[in-house]
C-alpha cells in the first residue's frame, strides 16, 4: 500500500489536496448551496425552514409587495431595489475616492528615496491592519454631536465671538461615505504602489527627453502603467464595501441601509433566513458580475496576487 | 529627472493623506488618557498618582495615574474573556490552516490529479465573494445542520449542538486556507525545480525531498502565509460576527456590541493597546523582511 502510494504522482498530489477539498467542500460550496435551496423556501414560526420551491424572496427583493396603503392585495415598492442601488453608487463613490487619495501618496513613496520607503509604507501598514471596528470608532468621536470636530469649531467661534450650534454629522450619509474611505484606503495605496514602483526611472527620463510636459508624461505613461495596480484596488475596495455593514450601522445609525444591512437584520432581527439568503446570493451574483465585466475591460488585476 | 519627484502638489496631497489617516489614530490614543469619566471632550490628563478621587465627573487621581483606564480595562472579565477567545482562535486557525494550505499549495503547484482545476478554481471563491455572503452562508449551514442533529439525535437541551469557539475556529480555518496556499504557492513558483530533481536523481525519496530542500526553501513563504492568516483571524469581524455563539466572542465582536450601546474610555485604552500592538507587529516584521533582502 505505501509502496504504491510512494510510485503513484497522483496519488500523493490527491492525498495532499484532501485536506483542502474537505473545508472548501464543506464551509463553501454545501452552504452556498444549502444558501440557494433555502432562499426558494419561506421561514416558519419559529425561525426555521420549510423548504418549498417559491419564487417569492426573489420577487419581493424586485419590488411586489403584498404590504400596500389603501388595502390593495398587491402593489410595487421599490425599497428593496433602492438599497441594492444605493450600496453600489456607495462602493462607486468609495472607490473613486480612494483611488484620488491613494494615488498622490502611492506615487510619493514609489518615487521616494529607497532608504525612506520602508518607513513611508510602515505608515500605511499600521491604520491597516488597526482593526476595523475600532477604526469605525474613532470616527464616531470624530464626527459626533459634541465630538472633536464640534469642539474644535466651537472653540474658534468663541475665540471670535460668533454664536455657534453644532454641526450635524454622525448618522447621516456622509459620515457613512468618510468611514468607507477611511476604512478600505489602505487597500488601494498597497497595490497602485506596488505597480508604480516597478516603473523604471529611465522611462520618465525618456519622456522628459522627448518633450513630453509633466501632465502628458503622467498621462501616457504613469497612468497606464499604474492601471494594474488600480484594477486590483478597485476590487480590493469594491467588494468589500458592498457586504459591509459596521460602518453604515455606526456612522450611519438607521439612517443608511446597505445590502449588508439588510442581510444581516433578516438573519437576526427579522427571523427570515430564506429572505436573507435569496439577498445574500443576488449580492454575490452582484458583485462577481461587476468584478468580471470590470476585469474583462482593464484586465485581471495581476497586483491582486503578487 | 522625474518631472513629478519634487512637485509641491504631490507633497502637499501626500501629508494630506497622511493626516487623514493618522488623525482618527492620535484621537483614539489621546482620549485614552482623559480625566473625565463621560465628557466626549478632552477635559485634561489624570496626572496624579493616589487613591481614586473623583471631582465633577473627572478623574483627578488614581491609583495608576494617567494610565486609570488601562487599569480599568484590565480588571475587566468581558474583555479578558474575549481577548483569550481571539487569541485561541487566532492560534489553532493559523496552526491548522498554514498546514493543510502549505499541503494544497504543494499538491497544486508540484503534482497532476483529477481535481486539480476544481481545487483551483474553489480557493478563489473566499477570496471573490463579500465576506458577508460566507459568514452568511456557514452559518445557514449550522444552522440547518444543527436542529436536524439535534432532533434527529433526540439530544437534551443540555447537551444540544450550538454555535460556539469551534464553530468560529472551523470557519476562520476555512477562509483562511486559500490566502495561505496562493502565498506558498507564488513561493513555489519562483523555486527551480531543478533542486529537488537532483535530490531525486540522488536517490532521496519525496518526503526526505520535501524535508530536507523543498520545505527550507519555502519556509519563508509559509511563514509569510501564517503570518497573514493571523492577522485576518485576529481583525475578522465579519464572518466571526455570523458564527460566533454565547460566550465566544472575539474583541471585535465585543467591541462592536459595545459600541450599539455606550462609549466608554475603557474602550480608547483597548484600542490604545490595539495599535501599540499592531505598531510592534508591522514593524518587527518589516525588519525582517527588510533583513532577508
Amino acid at each position: 500500500m505505501l509502496k504504491r502510494l510512494r510510485e503513484n504522482k497522483s496519488a500523493q498530489g490527491t492525498l495532499l489536496i484532501i485536506p483542502t477539498l474537505v473545508f472548501m467542500v464543506g464551509m463553501l460550496i454545501i452552504p452556498l448551496l444549502l444558501t440557494f435551496v433555502i432562499s426558494f423556501g419561506h421561514p416558519n414560526a419559529n425561525g426555521g425552514v420549510n423548504y418549498t420551491f417559491s419564487l417569492d424572496n426573489y420577487i419581493r427583493l424586485l419590488g411586489y409587495s403584498t404590504d400596500c396603503p389603501n388595502g390593495a392585495s398587491s402593489c410595487f415598492d421599490p425599497l428593496y431595489l433602492l438599497i441594492f442601488w444605493r450600496s453600489l453608487l456607495l462602493g462607486l463613490y468609495t472607490t473613486i475616492l480612494d483611488i484620488l487619495l491613494a494615488f498622490p501618496l502611492a506615487y510619493f513613496i514609489a518615487r521616494a528615496h529607497p532608504r525612506w520607503r520602508d518607513t513611508l509604507m510602515f505608515l500605511v501598514l499600521v491604520p491597516m491592519w488597526t482593526n476595523f471596528v475600532i477604526r469605525v470608532y474613532s470616527w464616531m468621536m470624530i464626527l459626533r454631536q459634541q465630538g472633536v470636530i464640534n469642539s474644535l469649531l466651537g472653540w474658534f467661534a468663541g475665540l471670535l465671538h460668533v454664536p455657534f450650534s453644532p454641526l450635524t454629522m454622525l448618522y447621516t450619509p456622509g459620515a457613512v461615505l468618510v468611514g468607507m474611505v477611511y476604512e478600505f484606503l489602505p487597500f488601494m495605496i498597497l497595490p497602485i504602489y506596488t505597480s508604480l514602483e516597478k516603473i523604471d526611472n529611465s522611462l520618465y527620463e525618456a519622456a522628459a527627453d522627448l518633450g513630453a510636459s509633466p501632465i502628458r508624461t503622467f498621462l501616457r505613461v504613469t497612468l497606464p502603467l499604474a492601471m494594474p495596480g488600480m484594477v486590483a484596488g478597485t476590487i480590493l475596495v469594491f467588494v468589500p464595501v458592498m457586504g459591509t455593514f459596521i460602518v453604515s450601522d455606526l456612522l450611519g445609525g438607521s439612517q443608511v441601509i446597505l445590502v449588508g444591512n439588510l442581510i444581516e437584520n433578516q438573519f437576526l432581527a427579522a427571523r427570515d433566513p430564506t429572505f436573507g439568503s435569496a439577498a445574500s446570493l443576488v449580492l454575490m451574483a452582484l458583485t462577481i458580475i461587476v468584478t468580471y465585466f470590470y476585469t474583462r475591460k482593464f484586465g485581471f488585476g495581476e497586483e491582486l496576487v503578487a | 529627472m522625474n518631472p513629478f519627484r519634487r512637485s509641491p502638489w504631490i507633497v502637499t496631497a501626500t501629508l494630506l493623506v497622511y493626516f487623514f489617516l493618522y488623525a482618527p489614530i492620535v484621537v483614539l490614543i489621546l482620549f485614552s488618557f482623559n480625566a473625565s469619566r463621560i465628557s466626549p471632550l478632552f477635559t485634561g490628563l489624570i496626572t496624579r498618582f493616589g487613591p481614586y478621587q473623583l471631582v465633577g465627573g473627572n478623574v483627578i487621581q488614581s491609583p495608576c495615574g494617567p494610565f486609570h483606564w488601562f487599569c480599568d480595562l484590565s480588571k475587566s472579565t468581558e474583555v479578558l474573556n474575549a481577548a483569550r477567545n481571539t487569541l485561541i482562535v487566532a492560534f489553532t486557525s493559523t496552526l491548522v490552516s498554514t498546514v493543510i494550505g502549505t499541503m494544497a499549495a504543494l499538491a497544486l503547484q508540484r503534482y497532476r490529479f483529477r481535481f486539480r482545476t476544481f481545487s483551483q478554481i474553489s480557493l478563489y471563491i473566499p477570496i471573490v465573494i463579500p465576506e458577508v455572503v460566507m459568514g452568511i452562508t456557514i452559518l445557514v449551514m449550522f444552522s440547518q445542520l444543527f436542529s436536524y442533529l439535534n432532533t434527529a439525535l433526540n439530544l437534551p437541551a443540555d447537551s444540544q449542538l450550538s454555535l460556539g469557539l469551534w464553530t468560529v475556529i472551523l470557519a476562520h480555518i476555512s477562509f483562511m486556507i486559500p490566502f495561505v496556499t496562493l502565498v506558498v504557492q507564488a513561493r513555489l513558483q519562483g523555486l527551480d525545480k531543478s533542486y529537488e530533481e537532483a535530490a531525486m536523481d540522488l536517490g532521496a525519496n519525496e518526503w526526505i525531498t520535501f524535508r530536507r530542500v523543498t520545505f527550507p526553501m519555502i519556509l519563508p513563504g509559509v511563514l509569510a502565509g501564517a503570518l497573514l492568516a493571523f492577522t485576518l483571524s485576529i481583525d475578522d469581524f465579519i464572518i466571526t460576527f455570523f458564527t460566533n455563539g454565547p460566550g465566544s466572542a472575539t474583541l471585535p465582536i465585543y467591541v462592536f456590541g459595545l459600541l450599539r450601546r455606550v462609549i466608554t474610555p475603557q474602550l480608547n485604552a483597548l484600542s490604545t493597546v490595539w495599535i501599540l500592538i499592531v505598531f510592534i507587529a508591522v514593524f518587527a516584521t518589516q525588519r525582517l523582511e527588510s533583513r532577508r533582502r
